[in-house]
């Protein structure tokens, strides 16, 4: 009796793997449309995340669609001594660079403008060319995968400072500060984009190399 | 198909499959404070951290008493025209639900103090389980719970946004820190401890022991 198996990949050995607890779970013989539980951690199996691409697809589009008013609505609404200022994210960043803080301006732009768009784009690649049955470069669309699932949260920085903003410039001053509609869209953008990156299986990129395999994943 | 049971479980305790690309791996011990990576598509496997029962519990504990402090003492303070205008951490909060902004407010609520109490509270509860031998209820579903959560737990990213508003708003008036905003900063530093210090795998394999 051996415990060698040929096959160089868990789906390809037949086996679950845990995404939460990595254990290894053989899969049954008969699966049907029962589902299967880590007996450990109680998470559910699966060989693949359950229809990965078209749930990613899915929020993908939904990010993409509010995205638009996340950018046009304003995020700020200022008012001094009777006048009104409505600033979007971009608009807040001009304000930064304008007043030299260059820093704080570039910190901004990366985490509001260049992390969500960097992400539709990476994961809106990733999705067609699994699509396409792509081999090109494996190794480096799981590293940008990897790396797109670590950034997203940083875009939430904007939320977080129109939330310092609010409570430090309340109402019975001279200035007030409101949170404006552009952040309910903006915050729902980076919820989404992070849910999409986890919804995204990277082994889909792998699986077109292991055709070999007896048992190809699904 | 009739493999024995021996055999899976030996199989299963000695392999580990990585998450970015599926390819089996052998589980070798590794040196102290080593970490593991595929070795075909780099994603991180598995780590060794030394003690990670004794050090993550005692982290999460501390994050627990500087969650509590950040929440119990005034944040920033804002001075102009003699005026001193105090907040906390969750007035933030409470100004976004009265504009009618609930959904931002949850939000921020959930990622800057829910979602690490949480976190950090499971963590207490199934070390200190592991601690004592004890086997409690739900151990297993509520460290699943601490991993899933990680990502959503976003104290460092509140850090960053108070900077930049403090910047923002340092020409109109004196941004005075408060204790809590301490509390706040070293509950930062200990959540970034927690995810170098703690070693799933060793926690889940104490975990086998239980049953």
């Amino acid at each position: 009796m051996t415990c060698a198996h040929a096959a160089r990949t868990a789906a390809g050995a037949g086996l679950f793997s845990c995404h939460s607890c990595s254990l290894l779970v053989r899969r049954p013989s008969m699966t049907g449309r029962v589902t299967v539980r880590c007996p450990r951690c109680g998470a559910r199996l699966h060989l693949r995340k359950p229809n990965s691409i078209t749930r990613s697809w899915a929020l993908l589009i939904a990010a993409l669609i509010f995205y638009i008013p996340a950018n046009l609505f304003p995020v700020t609404i200022t008012s001094y001594l009777g006048s009104i200022q409505a600033d979007t994210i971009m608009s807040g960043v001009i304000f930064f660079m304008q007043t030299g803080s260059w820093g704080i301006a570039l910190i901004i732009f990366v985490a509001s403008i260049v992390v969500p768009i960097a992400k539709l784009i990476v994961l809106g690649g990733l999705l067609i060319s699994v699509q396409r049955r792509s081999r090109w470069r494996p190794a480096e669309r799981t590293r940008l995968y990897r790396i797109t699932e670590l950034v997203g949260r940083w875009s939430m920085l904007d939320v977080f400072v129109v939330t310092v903003l609010v409570a430090l410039v309340r109402l019975g001053y001279l200035t007030t500060i409101q949170a404006g509609v552009g952040v309910v869209y903006f915050a729902a953008v980076v919820v989404i984009t992070m849910i999409a990156a986890m919804t995204f299986d990277p082994r889909l990129i792998w699986d077109v190399l292991e055709k070999n395999d007896e048992s190809n994943a699904h | 198909m009739m493999m024995s049971r021996r055999c899976l479980v030996a199989m299963t305790q000695t392999l580990i499959a990585c998450h970015g690309c599926d390819l089996l791996h052998r589980v070798r011990p590794l040196p102290e404070k080593s970490k593991a990576r595929c070795s075909r598509c780099g994603t991180l496997l598995y780590v060794h951290s030394p003690e990670t029962v004794n050090r993550t519990l005692a982290l999460a504990i501390t994050g627990l008493v500087f969650l509590v402090i950040a929440n119990l003492f005034p944040f920033l303070s804002l001075e102009s025209q003699g005026t001193v205008l105090e907040t906390t951490l969750i007035t933030g909060t409470i100004i976004l639900s009265q504009q009618s902004m609930a959904g931002p407010a949850i939000l921020v609520l959930l990622t800057s103090m829910l979602i690490p109490g949480l976190l950090l509270g499971a963590l207490v509860y199934v070390l200190w389980a592991i601690k004592r031998g004890y086997r409690l209820p739900a151990g297993r579903r509520l460290f699943r719970l601490a991993l899933t959560l990680r990502p959503w737990s976003m104290t460092e990213v509140f850090l960053l946004g108070i900077l930049v508003s403090v910047v923002k708003l340092a020409k109109m008036a004196a941004i005075i820190p408060g204790t809590a905003l301490f509390a706040f900063l070293a509950l930062v530093f200990v959540l970034a401890a927690i995810n170098a210090f703690m070693d799933p795998r060793a926690i889940w394999e104490k975990m086998d022991k239980w049953s």
